[in-house]
């Protein structure tokens, strides 16, 4: 989905607010959300493509403005909810107020049935997908070409394994595009290497 | 089944949420107080930079070893008793030379390799970073201290799926033949994560 999370490439951010070996943590509560999080995933209620993409649920104004463990909150309640592990409003009766969760699932796919596979130093291009689900590909990537540089053992099907669809697993392609190909009149020289799925790309012509 | 969010109406506290949230898993019969006690040593103890640190070290005295990092990252690292959580099922290990530096970011999210160059900072998780260091690299880490001459090609990894990445460091001139103890002791995640130099 075309979400606000999809950041790569945005303009109009100012400076990181870099500090040299930055400490992980600030306050206990977000050490707790980490496990609690990490716990639901060992426990099997969700898997990680889930948990992604239940953050990519969250209302935009609600993504942009919290913390990253607030994010990881709405997540990890969002979907125990629409697992039926408790109720939203279980939840509001313990919090004593509002519990902002994420907005509605979207559909997933399968694998693209004329996938094919890469070797090193093809020129692929990356499909000019738009779907409503969760996906990989940043779309600053859209549309555009690079060349394998590297190939990664099959892993879930990210579009498929957040909805709850079957696919088979397959490879991710470390692809180098050039920066000046990605933003044509705005990018600065370098290489951008991103991991993509098999499914989301085709042998450029 | 839609939940609206309203933002005109404050929500309950962030501790609040996590509260309620803990005591709901209480109830479900997930023990998540244990849970989170053993977690937090874990943070404190497994998934910190000193497990990348060692690896750079040893890969800066053992020739042998780096060529194994370069091929197979995630073997590699587990010869030094080190792993993976299983759905990371590969490490890619990025050297900078004197002509190339290599800067790991992940736009869409946070994902990082986190077992053995430790948790990502905040600063890698803001919108900042993730907007911009991909479209305007070399600025930003000039930005964050890092001031790259133009001969040095910049090469960015957007950790898009779950192969995790990692940069080996240039070794600096000064700590030639120094120990591998000694070595690991200067090497820091964001060297690891590309945006410092040693």
């Amino acid at each position: 989905m075309d979400g606000m999370h999809d950041m790569g490439g945005r303009q109009g951010f100012g400076q990181v607010r870099y500090e040299p070996n930055a400490p992980v943590f600030h306050e206990d509560w977000e050490k707790r959300v980490n496990a609690l999080y990490s716990l639901a995933v060992k426990r099997g209620i969700f898997n990680m493509d889930e948990y992604r993409h239940a953050i990519e649920r969250m209302e935009p104004r609600h993504y942009l403005a919290a913390s990253y463990y607030e994010r990881s909150l709405t997540g990890l309640a969002t979907l125990c909810v629409e697992k039926g592990v408790f109720s939203k409003e279980e939840l509001e009766a313990r919090a004593q107020g509002l519990f902002p969760l994420a907005l509605a699932l979207g559909h997933g796919r399968s694998n693209a049935r004329d996938r094919e596979s890469f070797k090193l130093g093809d020129k692929v291009s990356v499909r000019t997908e738009h779907v409503s689900g969760h996906v990989r590909a940043p779309g600053y990537v859209r549309g555009k070409c690079g060349v394998v540089v590297g190939i990664s053992p099959a892993y879930p099907f990210p579009d498929a394994h957040a909805h709850g669809v079957t696919a088979d697993d397959e490879p991710t392609y470390d692809v180098r595009f050039r920066a000046q190909d990605l933003w044509p009149d705005a990018a600065e020289a370098a290489m951008i290497h991103v991991g993509i799925f098999e499914s989301y790309l085709v042998i450029a012509a | 089944m839609t939940h609206a969010v309203d933002l005109d109406e404050k929500p309950a506290s962030i501790e609040q949420r996590v509260d309620a949230i803990q005591s709901l898993m209480q109830d479900h019969g997930m023990e998540p107080a244990p849970f989170i006690a053993e977690f937090k040593q874990g943070l404190e103890s497994h998934w910190v930079p000193d497990n990348g640190a060692r690896v750079v070290a040893k890969a800066w005295t053992d020739s042998a070893f780096k060529a194994r990092l370069l091929a197979n990252g995630k073997a590699t690292v587990a010869e030094l008793g080190l792993s993976m959580p299983p759905h990371h099922r590969h490490l890619v290990v990025l050297e900078n030379t004197p002509t190339i530096h290599n800067v790991i970011c992940c736009t869409l999210c946070s994902c990082t390799a986190f077992t053995i160059i430790g948790l990502p900072p905040d600063w890698y998780k803001d919108l900042e970073y993730r907007a911009r260091i991909v479209r305007q690299s070399r600025t930003v880490l000039r930005e964050m201290g890092l001031d790259l001459p133009e001969a040095v090609e910049v090469r960015v990894w957007d950790t898009t799926a779950d192969t995790r990445y990692m940069v080996l460091p240039m070794q600096p001139a000064y700590s030639q033949g120094w120990s591998e103890d000694a070595l690991a002791a200067i090497v820091s995640k964001d060297a690891m994560i590309g945006v410092a130099r040693l």
